[in-house]
């Protein structure tokens, strides 16, 4: 579904993303983790045209993305979240998932059409009872929730998800997970996850791409990234063990 | 207040005044609030998106000279003249917004780009005073005597042009509230409060602020070439220029910018105000934006920005969006931004 070829960005004299290859299979959800400025958030904005690749290519589909605006490449059918959300505040919740329901789908569906996108999307995130309240309603949970609302409302085949578990307590991590796996599940979206709650995110990826200093160093599945010496080195460190539990604990 | 059996009423009222005897000056008031109403409401459209325009009076002036030109040089009748007039006035908004699109300039940079656009327009008109009559005015030449519907000219009959502004009038709160009801009007929202955030759900951001800023343009360029035909006689001072570009800003932040009435109450407020001030203060006054240089006759401005400035304090929304906001909590509803919203 997505092929990305010696993918690379450099800012001013700063390599950010180094050549890295990977490729996403239709219905699967990739883990993409590694230590902060390892480059998983500029491959996001790469993916989701927000940077535009310095060299490499982003095939999604047999359509080449790099060098497409964020609009284009969303009504393509790639859906992001932001790591921290960024709700519009002057609409209600069901008016921001209405927007992405219209506009992520090209203006192309009727305006009633648009809002039952939005409604279908706010209740698979639990935000229905609520979808006519102001966003300032919402707390730290709600938040994650609604950015996950209004990249589904748009209606992707490949979600672009950037840690929805940051500032979550212990259940609501859970929750969130869970809901991730249900729209794999149930919605037949593939997804690219980005994480640094790794007990939760190796319970659900099928697998895993590790970035260090904007390169690839390993790839696969929960158990062998886990078990992985040089993954141990530079990013699990000392909670190994009980990572490598939970990703044995899946299925 | 805002709704549209209220101002269907309104409109319907307006077009019986002179059947119960209103002509003559206060007519001619009644016209002119129109005129500028519907100004005003070209402005709000994309003003209460945070798109903040200062070079209105730069469109409202290119509507009216386009106009004035086209027939005096060309004989063209306006029923040509003003829809080249507009095509011109939307393709120099596109020039001039579609590159701050672009590059992202937002906010006071924005509002600075189009100030100058304003001054510009303006110091043309001034430069090239062999064919516009520069800073002492222009008149389109009257074609023969009495009325004429070829060059809609209607003088010494005031009642064909409270028809034409009502309908005007009319048209410009319909647009406004086509605009409020669109799935853009969201678009914009997003966009005034994050562009990057509303590209990711598939708004074209730039697109989206370029169809609202060139509706805006053209709407003001039409209210400049009707004011041209209703007055005969423009200058770079009455409806153009940086002075014009303000009272757009001023009336709609005072009457309300969030309701489609409120440029309405701003146009009869500041009219009134204008008509109060000259008669209190003297006829050195008349043209109240012709006074940004410091004189006695810039006490008109003096006052503007007093209360401009106790307006954005006070009374955020303006008059018709304060005065809805009060209503609806003596009704015991909460006092939120929904209670603004609610037409």
């Amino acid at each position: 579904m997505l092929t990305v070829k010696n993918l690379t960005k450099v800012f001013g004299g700063f390599t950010a993303v180094s050549s890295v290859d990977f490729s996403v299979e239709k219905g699967e959800i990739l883990g993409l983790i590694g230590p902060n400025g390892s480059g998983k958030s500029t491959i996001f904005n790469m993916l989701s045209g927000v940077h535009f690749p310095t060299t490499g290519s982003i095939n999604f589909n047999n359509q080449e993305l790099s060098g497409l605006f964020p609009h284009v490449i969303c009504n393509m059918g790639i859906g992001r979240t932001f790591q921290i959300p960024r709700p519009f505040k002057r609409l209600s919740i069901l008016e921001n998932a209405a927007l992405a329901g219209y506009f992520g789908n090209n203006q192309k569906i009727s305006k009633s059409k648009a809002w039952s996108h939005a409604e279908e999307a706010l209740e698979l995130v639990g935000l229905k009872d609520i979808a006519n309240d102001d966003v300032a309603t919402l707390g730290a949970a709600g938040l994650k929730k609604l950015e996950l609302a209004k990249a589904l409302a748009t209606k992707p085949n490949l979600l672009l998800a950037d840690e929805s578990l940051g500032g979550l307590d212990h259940s609501e991590m859970e929750q969130a997970a869970q809901m991730l796996k249900n729209i794999r599940d149930e919605l037949d979206i593939t997804i690219i996850w980005v994480e640094h709650i790794m007990g939760v995110l190796m319970k659900v990826v099928d697998r895993v791409m590790v970035l260090d200093s904007g390169q690839k160093i390993a790839e696969g599945s929960p158990i062998e990234i886990t078990q992985n010496k040089k993954v141990i080195e530079v990013y699990l460190g000392s909670d190994a063990d009980e990572i490598s539990e939970a990703a044995k604990g899946k299925g | 207040m805002n709704n549209k059996y209220f101002i269907g009423f309104l409109a319907i009222v307006l077009c019986l005044l002179p059947l119960i005897g209103v002509q003559g000056y206060p007519l001619h008031i009644v016209i002119t609030i129109l005129i500028w109403s519907f100004a005003y409401t070209g402005w709000s459209i994309m003003g209460r998106f945070g798109l903040v325009s200062l070079g209105h009076g730069a469109f409202m002036a290119m509507g009216g000279y386009i106009t004035a030109l086209l027939w005096n040089y060309l004989g063209m009748s306006p029923w040509i003249g003003i829809p080249i007039a507009l095509i011109i006035t939307g393709l120099l908004a596109l020039i001039v917004a579609y590159p701050c699109f672009k590059f992202r300039i937002v906010g006071h940079y924005f509002a600075l780009v189009t100030l100058a656009l304003s001054e510009v327009v303006r110091q043309v008109i001034i430069a090239t005073r062999d064919y516009t009559g520069g800073s002492l005015g222009y008149t389109p030449e009257p074609h023969g005597e009495g009325w004429s519907i070829y060059a809609i000219q209607f003088p010494d009959d005031r009642i064909v042009f409270l028809y034409i502004a009502v309908f005007t009038w009319l048209i410009g709160i319909i647009v406004w509230r086509m605009v409020d009801g669109s799935m853009s009007r969201y678009a914009l929202e997003a966009i005034s409060e994050d562009e990057d955030a509303s590209s990711a759900v598939g708004v074209q951001v730039t697109r989206e602020k370029l169809k609202i800023t060139i509706l805006s343009a053209v709407m003001t360029a039409f209210a400049g070439a009707l004011y041209c035909q209703y007055q005969m006689f423009i200058s770079p001072d009455t409806i153009g220029g940086v002075g014009i570009s303000l009272q757009i800003v001023f009336a709609v932040v005072v009457g309300g910018i969030y309701s489609s009435l409120g440029p309405t109450v701003g146009a009869i407020i500041t009219l009134f105000l204008a008509e109060i001030l000259r008669v209190s203060i003297g006829t050195a006054t008349v043209n109240l934006t012709e006074n940004l240089t410091i004189n006695a006759a810039g006490f008109p401005l003096f006052i503007y920005g007093i209360m401009l400035i106790g307006f954005i304090i006070f009374l955020p929304k303006g008059i018709v969006g304060g005065l809805s906001d009060l209503l609806s909590k003596k009704d015991g509803q909460s006092l939120d931004i929904k209670s603004s919203k609610a037409k």
